[in-house]
């Protein structure tokens, strides 16, 4: 068995020397694609992240008609699915905040006799794509006069979402197709450099993971030199773009440095490195093995 | 050893390989399978080492059906024969003593035991000056000797030689089968198809002849057409 494993470095080694140049383009290849794999990835979490926040963000604003038990209100919504906080603010309490929010227009409230607020409701959902269906059934609550949850904003951002990951989902795909087909290409001319070795080493008794072998660390190489410097360059490039975030902070621009993350992205793309290169040798070598 | 029970290769497209072809080779024989080209004597060889499988009937070779290998079991076989080549088959890019070293390779022999072996099979071909020439710096008998001594390195249990001197001149031609025959008294099995007609009519042994696939004659100390006397030979090779 030793035997069989020097015999196989040692091919993959010569072959790789003699093609280098196109190894290197092909590792070059391997690298561009997963550097935008892994780009995408990391653009799908922060913007999952950012959705998170402005999911959270979202508020249906419940308004009670005047004289109702808000309590029994209160029953009525806890009993709905989805709901993830309740609170409630007075007419008062929304008086004050809104005299706070006009500042020195204020005296324009001056005028009323009496507070023409109602009492409100402020719920927060479970998830943002709940929120319309939620505020629907409150609505229907007795004793809620009006709901009201910036209409329109939460459906655009949910289909925006989906559009952008199914979009990721089917670029990352065909760029994956792309880059096996390359290996393939690339380890097809190593392969018909030794095809006369390969029927021969047929002949002689060589089992098909032998002949297999050399090919195989060759395409795995390739794909881990394309991984090893993807990983590099998106390493670089996020950690420069999460610096000059971190200058000029945006409260609603929160990066996602989580340090498991992004190793699980670096194991990811070594992984995804070295099966595209395998899968492509294997790919290249199988016609040849039929002897 | 090596035993076939109507085997019969039809190729897609309707071409006839070999008919019904039932032949038994023993332990420690030397066979000569004769006949024109397209008689199926390659076929024939094909089916032996399971390059190709039979369209109907069985082969048994040590004592399994070669017939219906997996895959694995394909390479094992081989690593019981040794194949000779009419076009030798030896990689340019290596020496007479790295291709012969490429048969252990394969089976997965020790270093070491490569070390010892290679040498030993060159030497009995008689190339033991040439271990590290490459094939271009060697003559088509000394080639051809490369190829011999790659398929007795393994010590297989059957030596397959497929119109082995087809390209040699007949003094170098006589020479290889004599060594082919010397192997044989060394207790090799060894089946050689050829259509050398003056080695076969000189060397007297078992002859099987083929015609358009099918088995027309096997006999014993035979000579390439029926019916030759065994003297003298020049009367049965000008027919």
């Amino acid at each position: 068995m030793l035997t069989a494993s020097y015999y196989c470095l040692r091919q993959a080694v010569t072959s790789l020397g003699r093609n280098f140049w196109l190894a290197a383009a092909a590792a070059g290849i391997v690298a561009v694609t997963l550097l935008i794999l892994g780009a995408f990835v990391l653009f799908v979490a922060n913007l999952a992240s950012w959705t998170r926040t402005v999911e959270s963000s979202i508020e249906i604003n419940a308004f009670l008609e005047a004289g109702v038990d808000r309590n029994e209100v209160r029953r009525a919504v806890e009993r709905l699915p989805g709901v993830a906080s309740l609170t409630f603010i007075s007419k008062e309490q929304a008086l004050r905040e809104m005299r706070r929010s006009l500042g020195e227009r204020a005296d324009i409230l001056e005028g009323l006799d009496e507070n023409p607020l109602p009492d409100t409701y402020r719920i927060k959902a479970e998830r943002a794509e709940q929120v319309p269906a939620l505020a629907r059934s409150i609505e229907q609550i007795p004793g809620v006069d009006k709901v009201n949850y910036g209409q329109g904003i939460v459906e655009k951002v949910i289909a925006v979402t989906r559009w952008i990951n199914l979009a990721s989902l089917v670029s990352a795909g065909l760029l994956g197709l792309a880059a096996v087909f390359l290996i393939v290409t690339t380890i097809r001319l190593s392969v018909a450099a030794r095809q006369e070795e390969i029927s021969i080493m047929k002949f002689l008794g060589a089992s098909n993971w032998f002949v297999r072998s050399p090919f195989l660390i060759e395409g795995m190489t390739v794909g881990l030199a394309g991984a090893v410097l993807a990983t590099i360059l998106l390493n670089l490039g996020y950690l420069s773009l999460v610096g000059r975030l971190e200058e000029a902070p945006l409260f609603f621009l929160q990066p996602v440095t989580d340090q498991g993350f992004l190793l699980g992205i670096v194991g990811g793309i070594v992984g995804l490195g070295l099966g595209i290169g395998g899968l492509g040798s294997l790919i290249s070598v199988r016609k040849f093995l039929r002897v | 050893m090596l035993d076939l029970y109507n085997a019969t290769k039809i190729y897609p497209g309707g071409t006839t390989g070999v008919l019904d072809i039932t032949l038994r080779v023993k332990k420690g024989e030397f066979v000569f399978i004769v006949g024109p080209s397209g008689a199926g004597k390659t076929t024939l060889v094909k089916l032996i080492i399971r390059e190709e499988v039979p369209t109907r009937g069985q082969i048994y070779f040590n004592g399994r059906n070669i017939s219906r290998l997996r895959p694995g079991d394909v390479a094992l076989l081989r690593r019981k024969i040794g194949i000779v080549f009419q076009d030798f088959r030896l990689l340019p890019q290596k020496t007479a003593y790295e291709n012969v070293a490429l048969a252990l390779e394969v089976m997965g022999v020790s270093r070491r035991e490569i070390r010892r072996r290679v040498p030993e099979a060159l030497a009995r071909v008689g190339l033991a000056e040439k271990l590290h020439a490459f094939p271009h710096q060697l003559s088509g008998g000394e080639q051809q000797r490369v190829g011999v001594a790659r398929a007795i390195v393994k010590q297989p249990l059957l030596i397959l030689a497929d119109e082995p001197t087809g390209n040699l001149d007949p003094e170098t031609s006589r020479q290889l089968m004599e060594l082919l025959a010397d192997l044989n008294t060394e207790g090799t099995t060894v089946v050689v198809a050829t259509h050398a007609r003056d080695i076969v009519d000189a060397m007297r042994r078992r002859v099987v002849e083929l015609d358009r696939g099918r088995l027309v004659r096997d006999e014993e100390e035979g000579g390439y057409t029926a019916g030759c006397s065994p003297l003298p030979i020049t009367a049965c090779a000008r027919q």
